[in-house]
């Protein structure tokens, strides 16, 4: 549908306005918002992830790729609501106690919103108990931890072992990323998986729940 | 505020040369900084592992092999000089106790080092700054400042020489707005914001210094500029962006001056030659011999106006040689003796041009840190007499250099870095004349991320 083509490149081109202007086009053209949501904002946004990935668009578009889908969201978001519709998951991120870096996590937190998924932002210096509590709270899909400091990576160990004392682990998969930690240190402390920045984390995520595009 | 540096220093930017300040600097036992020699800054932290009472043994046991290493190492390089920067961990400032606990031992072993073997040598206390552990960032009251206060009133009294900080006041917009590209955000942070908190803190550092016959050293805009250095390394961000934003956090770190800093400048304020313009003050700089702690695009051209050379941070632990510390003080020794023999061989134009050369043509940020360059951003930076206009002039300058050596086909920028620079260019021109009328429209925007009385607002 050419409508629905015109809106993911609107999307990719970071045009705010026009983008919440199609969005009520198409649904009062009688288009569903799931359709909207998945063939126009996501497919917008899977190419912006993919041009970011190759360099092709730099962060600032990025961002304003993802203004665009938000403001299309708040639109969307009551008729999804109405329809019943599934979200594609709830993801949680924080930065581990002691530590005061939060870019890292706020990148993955926006590529993650602009791939589909509900986000929980815990915020930074978040202790282990802070995450269980939550976790029992929310009930995510995914929990993604951050870290800067070498010094502070190992309360990504605590933090796990904290929820699995709490007997939450089942429920829920960790991912971590940040400077310091790999997926050979993530192997170490019983994370589910390790990205190297924001774009493949969303990578991770997808293929940790089975998501396709 | 008690200085305003209203004319260059070094006017003539080729005077400015690695090992030669102005202003030189005395401090520690017997170091003498900008006095006609480079010297090594070695910087260090903790491998992985848990910092807490229950494992403080261990993390003393780390720094007491650091200092042992140090000695032998400057024995056998037969070092000139030496400066140590202990950087504090986080909980080492939110106790202030511990970190003075490793700066008495760091000191003693530098002592030992002057005593049996005549080494001039100093140490470079840097608290870290704890101020942002909410959000909004709470900065000027409440238990981090006081805990940051005392870690730098606890580490003078320790045997601190010098004391220096990457403080990070406006960040909270900075971060925010260096996202998103807008320059009015970030020249907001970095011309408004921040100065005011710069001056807060700085006073209360010089205070603490004089009181203890400390050299207060500087600040970095580390938390900015390297920030943006980081993400432009990642692709993230143009790199014209990231060279714009060097220039314009020069005027942040400046204030540190201003209140009464002496220098050395802080290793990862690649701003330093800027400072250096101005204020002729020695600055330690970090390039190519840092790749321990990060990558950069300006590893040689950092090197060209230093007096300290840095490693940045290294990580204690064990590679082949023998500590990752004494490693690295030997590579930082050979890149000294270096610099020294073209100060007195007279051959140290043609070291500084192969220095400069050798990485200017190749990435915008490095472009902007040539002597030439760094001249043309000071002297835009003292025509002004706020900080506002201070900011706004060295990003306007910055543009203007990047923009020429692009024409002059000195810079080969991509298609994608010249329309940034072009849009960079166009956002600094709408920028308004009065502060006043850019904090009204920046509180609309940012008012969510930060607190208008941490800046006295």
């Amino acid at each position: 549908m050419k409508e629905l083509q015109d809106l993911a490149q609107s999307v990719e081109q970071g045009q705010v306005q026009k983008v919440s202007g199609l969005t009520q086009q198409l649904l009062d053209s009688g288009v569903s918002p799931q359709t909207i949501l998945n063939d126009g904002l996501i497919a917008g946004m899977t190419v912006v992830g993919q041009k970011m990935r190759s360099g092709e668009m730099y962060l600032p578009e990025v961002l304003q790729s993802a203004s665009a889908m938000h403001g299309s969201l708040k639109i969307l978001k009551p008729h999804l609501v109405r329809e019943g519709a599934q979200s594609r998951g709830k993801i949680m991120v924080g930065t581990v106690k002691g530590d005061m870096h939060d870019i890292g996590k706020n990148l993955v937190s926006i590529m993650l919103q602009g791939a589909g998924f509900d986000i929980v932002d815990l915020g930074l210096n978040v202790s282990p108990q802070k995450f269980v509590e939550a976790i029992s709270a929310h009930q995510p899909a995914i929990l993604g931890l951050s870290a800067m400091l070498t010094t502070t990576m190992l309360n990504m160990k605590t933090t796990i072992e904290a929820i699995n004392a709490a007997g939450l682990r089942s429920s829920v998969k960790v991912i971590i990323g940040g400077a310091p930690v790999s997926q050979k240190f993530a192997d170490e402390i019983g994370a589910d998986g390790y990205a190297r920045d924001a774009v493949l984390a969303v990578d991770k995520v997808k293929q940790l729940l089975g998501v396709s595009a | 505020m008690s200085v305003s540096f209203r004319a260059l220093s070094v006017p003539d930017p080729s005077a400015l040369m690695f090992g030669r300040a102005s202003k030189p600097v005395s401090c520690g036992f017997g170091l003498e900084l900008g006095n006609g020699q480079v010297y090594p800054e070695l910087n260090f932290t903790l491998p992985t592992m848990v910092l807490d009472e229950s494992n403080w043994t261990a993390v003393v046991a780390h720094y007491e092999e650091i200092g042992t290493s140090i000695q032998r190492a400057a024995k056998r390089l037969k070092l000139p000089g030496l400066m140590v920067e202990f950087e504090l961990l986080p909980p080492m400032t939110e106790h202030p106790s511990w970190g003075a606990e490793i700066t008495a031992i760091l000191h003693r072993h530098l002592k030992q080092a002057h005593e049996n073997f005549g080494l001039p040598c100093a140490l470079r206390v840097t608290p870290t700054d704890i101020r942002d552990v909410t959000r909004p960032p709470e900065l000027r009251s409440g238990k981090p400042l006081e805990a940051l206060l005392r870690s730098f009133d606890e580490c003078a009294a320790a045997g601190a020489d010098v004391l220096s900080i990457e403080s990070v006041g406006a960040k909270e917009v900075h971060d925010e707005a260096l996202l998103y590209g807008d320059l009015e955000g970030v020249i907001f942070a970095l011309g408004v914001l921040a100065p005011r908190d710069m001056d807060f803190l700085w006073n209360k550092i010089v205070a603490v210094c004089s009181a203890h016959t400390v050299v207060p050293g500087a600040d970095s805009a580390c938390g900015f500029a390297n920030t943006a250095m980081q993400l432009s390394s990642q692709g993230m961000l143009p790199e014209v962006l990231a060279a714009v934003v060097r220039a314009a956090s020069a005027v942040r770190s400046l204030v540190a001056y201003e209140c009464g800093a002496r220098g050395p400048s802080k290793d990862c304020a690649y701003e330093g030659p800027i400072l250096k313009a101005i204020t002729g003050t020695p600055i330690a700089m970090e390039g190519k011999s840092a790749s321990c702690a990060h990558f950069s695009p300006v590893g040689n051209v950092a090197a060209a106006m230093c007096d300290l050379w840095s490693n940045e941070s290294v990580q204690n632990v064990r590679l082949l040689s023998g500590p990752a510390p004494e490693a690295y003080l030997e590579l930082l020794a050979y890149d000294c003796r270096l610099f020294n023999q073209a100060l007195k061989s007279g051959t140290e134009r043609a070291y500084q041009d192969l220095l400069v050369e050798s990485d200017v043509h190749l990435s915008p940020q490095a472009y902007i840190l040539s002597p030439l360059s760094t001249g043309r951003i000071a002297s835009a930076i003292v025509k002004e007499s706020n900080h506002y206009a201070m900011t706004l002039a060295a990003a306007r300058e910055s543009v203007l250099i990047l923009r020429e050596a692009g024409q002059k086909k000195e810079l080969d920028l991509n298609s994608r870095e010249v329309e940034w620079l072009e849009r960079i260019s166009r956002d600094l021109d709408a920028l308004p004349v009065d502060e006043q009328q850019l904090l009204v429209a920046m509180q609309e925007r940012y008012g969510h991320l930060f607190s208008a009385a941490s800046y006295g607002l």
